[in-house]
């Protein structure tokens, strides 16, 4: 992670895990040669994101911020969902965004047109956010004491579900024009999501799309994940998802006063 | 692709280790991979080639420890074997399971000189 935009270790705390002891040569050799030996390392290999995430979590719980990291395949309507709920909710809560696209400020540049600030970070070739690019993220971007923080995260139903960025939940957008096997097809994320919203339902009267088949899949995917359906464009289903949020962000603010 | 990024945080692991384990190079790697830890052993592989070219561990081999599934099936009271997180337990059927083992990733041992 530090490898990838080459700065300093910042925030992390490298020392622990060093706990690792060796076996000694395995057999003799000549004394001065380099002898082959084992080494115990025991270390998770996401160890090291991990940490960062957890101190992007205390970072947001010392401060009653509700991080949310939401995730999807490219064109769910995560954009549009995110300036529809801001449109909605900015005069009552403070919200900040950081968006995650490989390439191009164009989301950032479309959460900034709805007033609230927003930073991209380009993955380049990554294909998901970690959490050490998130907290420098914070760094810059200052999120207000009890506010609400957007993290849009790369579109792919894949990757990102691997790597905690300090989020009090992962949500994932699902396009009814995506159909209704995508939690089969793509277990992790929806094993790792807390909430799956089902957005373009103004688009199900043409669709084939099973709802109902859908919210099964997910829930045999993971059986404690909730689900909303809702429309961004139209409004339809907006209100539910206003009041999940709102009632997030006061579980932030009790844990926090 | 998150494969590449995995295999970019193993070497940073084993150049930091260099350091304090004092060794200059490493001739094989031991993971352990969970069945349900969401990677692509051929894709780890195939990244981890390309990562370490050039490093401490250029032409280490990769040695993967598959961790089977398991879940703990709430009505049953018992822990079950999985190998997709959307099985259902075998005894009874239910979708209500905890996965408890296999949905981790380590590096467990190398072998180094």
């Amino acid at each position: 992670m530090c490898g990838i935009c080459g700065c300093g270790e910042g925030h992390s705390h490298d020392h622990e895990h060093e706990h690792s002891h060796e076996h000694g040569p395995a057999h003799s050799h000549a004394p001065g040669l380099n002898p082959k030996r084992m080494v115990q390392i025991e270390q998770d290999i996401l160890a090291k994101n991990n940490r960062y995430a957890a101190t992007n979590r205390h970072y947001f719980e010392e401060r009653g911020i509700l991080a949310l990291n939401l995730v999807s395949s490219p064109g769910s309507g995560k954009t549009t969902l995110l300036t529809e709920t801001i449109a909605r909710l900015k005069e009552e809560v403070a919200i900040t965004v950081i968006e995650g696209d490989q390439q191009t400020a164009r989301d950032a540049e479309r959460i900034r047109a709805t007033g609230v600030p927003a930073l991209q970070i380009n993955t380049g070739k990554g294909c998901h956010l970690d959490a050490h690019r998130v907290g420098h993220a914070l760094e810059s971007l200052q999120p207000k004491h009890q506010s609400v923080l957007f993290i849009e995260n790369v579109g792919n139903l894949v990757c990102p579900s691997a790597f905690d960025l300090g989020e009090a939940h992962k949500v994932v957008i699902l396009s009814v024009t995506e159909g209704e096997d995508k939690p089969l097809k793509y277990p992790d994320m929806f094993h790792a999501a807390d909430l799956m919203i089902l957005n373009k339902t103004d688009l199900l009267p043409y669709l084939d799309f099973d709802s109902e088949a859908c919210i099964q899949f997910a829930k045999q995917v993971n059986p404690r994940i909730k689900v909303l359906s809702l429309s961004a464009k139209t409004g339809e289903g907006m209100e539910q998802w206003l009041r999940w949020l709102k009632a997030e962000l006061e579980l932030q603010r009790i844990a926090y006063a | 692709m998150h494969e590449m990024s995995l295999c970019e945080s193993i070497l940073q692991v084993l150049e930091q280790q260099a350091e304090v384990q004092r060794y200059r190079k490493v001739k094989t790697v031991w993971l352990e991979i969970g069945a349900l830890a969401g990677v692509e052993i051929e894709a780890l592989r195939f990244s981890f080639d390309m990562v370490v070219l050039g490093s401490l561990a250029e032409h280490a081999r990769l040695e993967i420890i598959e961790i089977p599934g398991q879940a703990w099936c709430l009505p049953c009271g018992c822990n079950v074997d999985v190998q997709q997180l959307y099985d259902v337990c075998p005894h009874c059927g239910s979708h209500q399971l905890q996965v408890n083992k296999g949905d981790h990733m380590r590096i467990k041992e190398l072998e180094v000189e």
